[in-house]
């Protein structure tokens, strides 16, 4: 883990100064976010309360009827211990009448929904609280493209989309993240008995080390096998990030003007701020 | 002479030039009423960094006005400030000015536009072609901006020509986390300006910016270093600051005295020889 391993309290002091500097150069003072019981919106939730203070903190709890109890528990840990508001919004309701159209939906079509449901119910809660709503995607899920496009990978702000899913653990550390919610295998939570490493097929610091290796170091395919990882997981690996790539992008734009949006129209979003 | 410098590590605005020259004015107004000498703000005080299609619309020319009234409140203090200038046949430069008693002394435009990784400078600016040392009431002095000094020949030209304080402005972006107490990009630079300053036996003045663009930090950490290599200032990281130091003129003359190296460096040695590797690569 030696390339991964960071400096936690620089790592806290540069992500709750994103949030605290870009959410208040939108002319905002507060944050929302969904809390799932899991590690990386609770980490998330921590930055938040550090950065804007937990009066500014909203979080929304949004259990679907599948969803594990432990997971609300986690989620309401990490309220009582921040002192952040909160409120429980069931989606049960909105995504069945969805899916009684369509019986025959299987699990991802489902997680799929919930996932942008959650996200419709963030954006509202957003402008009715004049807070900006931040992501909660690392960079290990991102890059393989685990996570839904325009439901979980929505936010305005993501204070952790640029570390891994170990570097998320040590974080979580540094800043007292309640144990259980530091121990606990990863889930998304969509049915019971699922998580994360079962349905990727290898583990989170397996996948941290060939993605920083392949990504941050640009090691390529042969270097990468010296170094001991598997030809097989690393093609594998290499197909997810490249298969996944659209879902990292705006969508694309067909060209007919001289100023395309984004190609050759090219502004940052701190324009003016 | 002894001469107190002040380091204004300001946080710009991106795009915003009268505000961002509202926070070089009031940093100006600060360091006067500190009795600093010199005041030194980052690459691109007046614009912030990641312009852009931005680029046009907050160029300035060195005419302008607003460039006029910096120019005017050096009587009362010298400024070494970054902005993005557009030259009368509408080449835009990431350029630093240094104005002294009312007057420009010199206009640095940067040579080199890194456009690699997270940077994409030549796309937008162009570049500029000379590195010249002038001359200030505190000695011959060089301009370098950020990514300048990244080349050895640069601070090695200025040195050549004469400058014992290299004045270095900076927007650099805070990357590269590890065990480490600092970020990657803070212990390379701050190696790169003590070394800088040991090898030529000048000083160096460093002035980064901080604040975050589009997510990206800036680290601050001005830093001023004697010839020795010795930081004698040094600005917070990742917050605003006003460095304020002496540069003593004796640690300059003892260092002088010390390591002789700028004396027995050879100028004909280094022009023949890079003559003939010009040469040599034409004929190839």
């Amino acid at each position: 883990m030696t390339g991964l391993a960071v400096n936690t309290k620089l790592l806290r002091k540069v992500l709750a100064g994103f949030i605290r500097e870009e959410v208040g150069k939108v002319g905002l003072h507060k944050a929302v976010l969904g809390l799932s019981g899991g590690i990386d919106s609770a980490l998330v939730a921590y930055l938040a309360a550090e950065a804007l203070g937990p009066d500014n903190v909203h979080v929304c709890i949004m259990p679907y009827r599948t969803s594990s109890p432990s997971s609300e528990a986690h989620a309401r840990l990490v309220v009582d211990a921040l002192g952040i508001g909160c409120d429980v919004i069931e989606i049960t309701s909105m995504v069945d009448a969805y899916f009684q159209l369509f019986p025959e939906a299987d699990n991802m079509r489902r997680g799929n929904k919930m996932a942008r449901e959650r996200m419709t119910i963030l954006y509202d809660q957003s402008a009715a609280m004049n807070a900006l709503v931040l992501g909660t995607s690392n960079k290990t899920e991102l890059l393989l493209g685990y996570g839904t496009l325009h439901g979980d990978m929505a936010s305005a702000l993501n204070p952790i989309g640029d570390i891994y899913k170990s570097q998320v653990w040590q974080l979580a550390e540094e800043m007292d993240v309640p144990r259980p919610i530091i121990e606990k295998k990863p889930s998304a939570d969509l049915w019971a008995g699922q998580t994360d490493e079962q349905e990727l097929g290898f583990t989170y610091r397996e996948v941290d080390e060939l993605l920083y290796h392949m990504v941050d170091l640009r090691m390529n395919r042969s270097e990468l096998v010296l170094q001991g990882f598997a030809p097989e997981f690393i093609d594998l690996v290499y197909a997810k990030v490249q298969n996944s790539h659209f879902k990292r992008r705006l969508p694309v734009i067909a060209k007919v003007s001289n100023r395309t949006i984004d190609r050759d129209f090219r502004y940052s979003r701190d324009w003016g701020k | 002479m002894d001469c107190t410098v002040a380091l204004a590590q300001i946080k710009p605005k991106l795009g915003c030039v009268a505000d961002n020259l509202a926070i070089v004015e009031a940093a100006i107004d600060r360091g006067i009423q500190m009795k600093a000498d010199l005041v030194v703000f980052p690459e691109l005080a007046l614009t912030g960094y990641f312009l852009k299609d931005l680029v046009p619309e907050v160029a300035l020319s060195c005419h302008s006005p607003q460039i006029q009234q910096l120019q005017e409140l050096s009587r009362h203090i010298s400024i070494a400030v970054g902005f993005v200038e557009v030259s009368p046949d509408y080449l835009f430069f990431n350029s630093a000015l240094y104005f002294e008693e009312g007057e420009l002394r010199h206009l640095h435009r940067k040579v080199y536009l890194p456009t690699y990784g997270m940077f994409d400078e030549q796309r937008y600016l162009a570049r500029g072609e000379r590195f010249r040392a002038f001359d200030t009431r505190f000695g011959r002095v060089g301009l370098l901006i950020c990514e300048d000094m990244w080349h050895l020949s640069a601070s090695y030209i200025l040195a050549m020509d004469g400058a014992t304080t290299l004045i270095c402005l900076s927007s650099s972006p805070g990357r590269g986390i590890t065990t480490d107490d600092s970020l990657g990009s803070t212990s390379a630079w701050q190696r790169l300006t003590a070394t800088t300053a040991m090898f030529l036996n000048c000083r160096v003045l460093y002035c980064n910016r901080v604040g975050y663009e589009d997510g990206v930090n800036f680290w601050g950490g001005s830093e001023a270093v004697a010839p020795s290599g010795e930081v004698t200032a040094r600005g917070a990281e990742f917050e605003e600051d006003f460095v304020v130091t002496i540069m003593d003129q004796g640690a300059l003359r003892r260092e002088r005295i010390f390591s002789p190296m700028m004396r027995d460096e050879s100028l004909a040695i280094t022009g023949n020889e890079l003559q003939r590797i010009a040469r040599e690569r034409e004929s190839r």
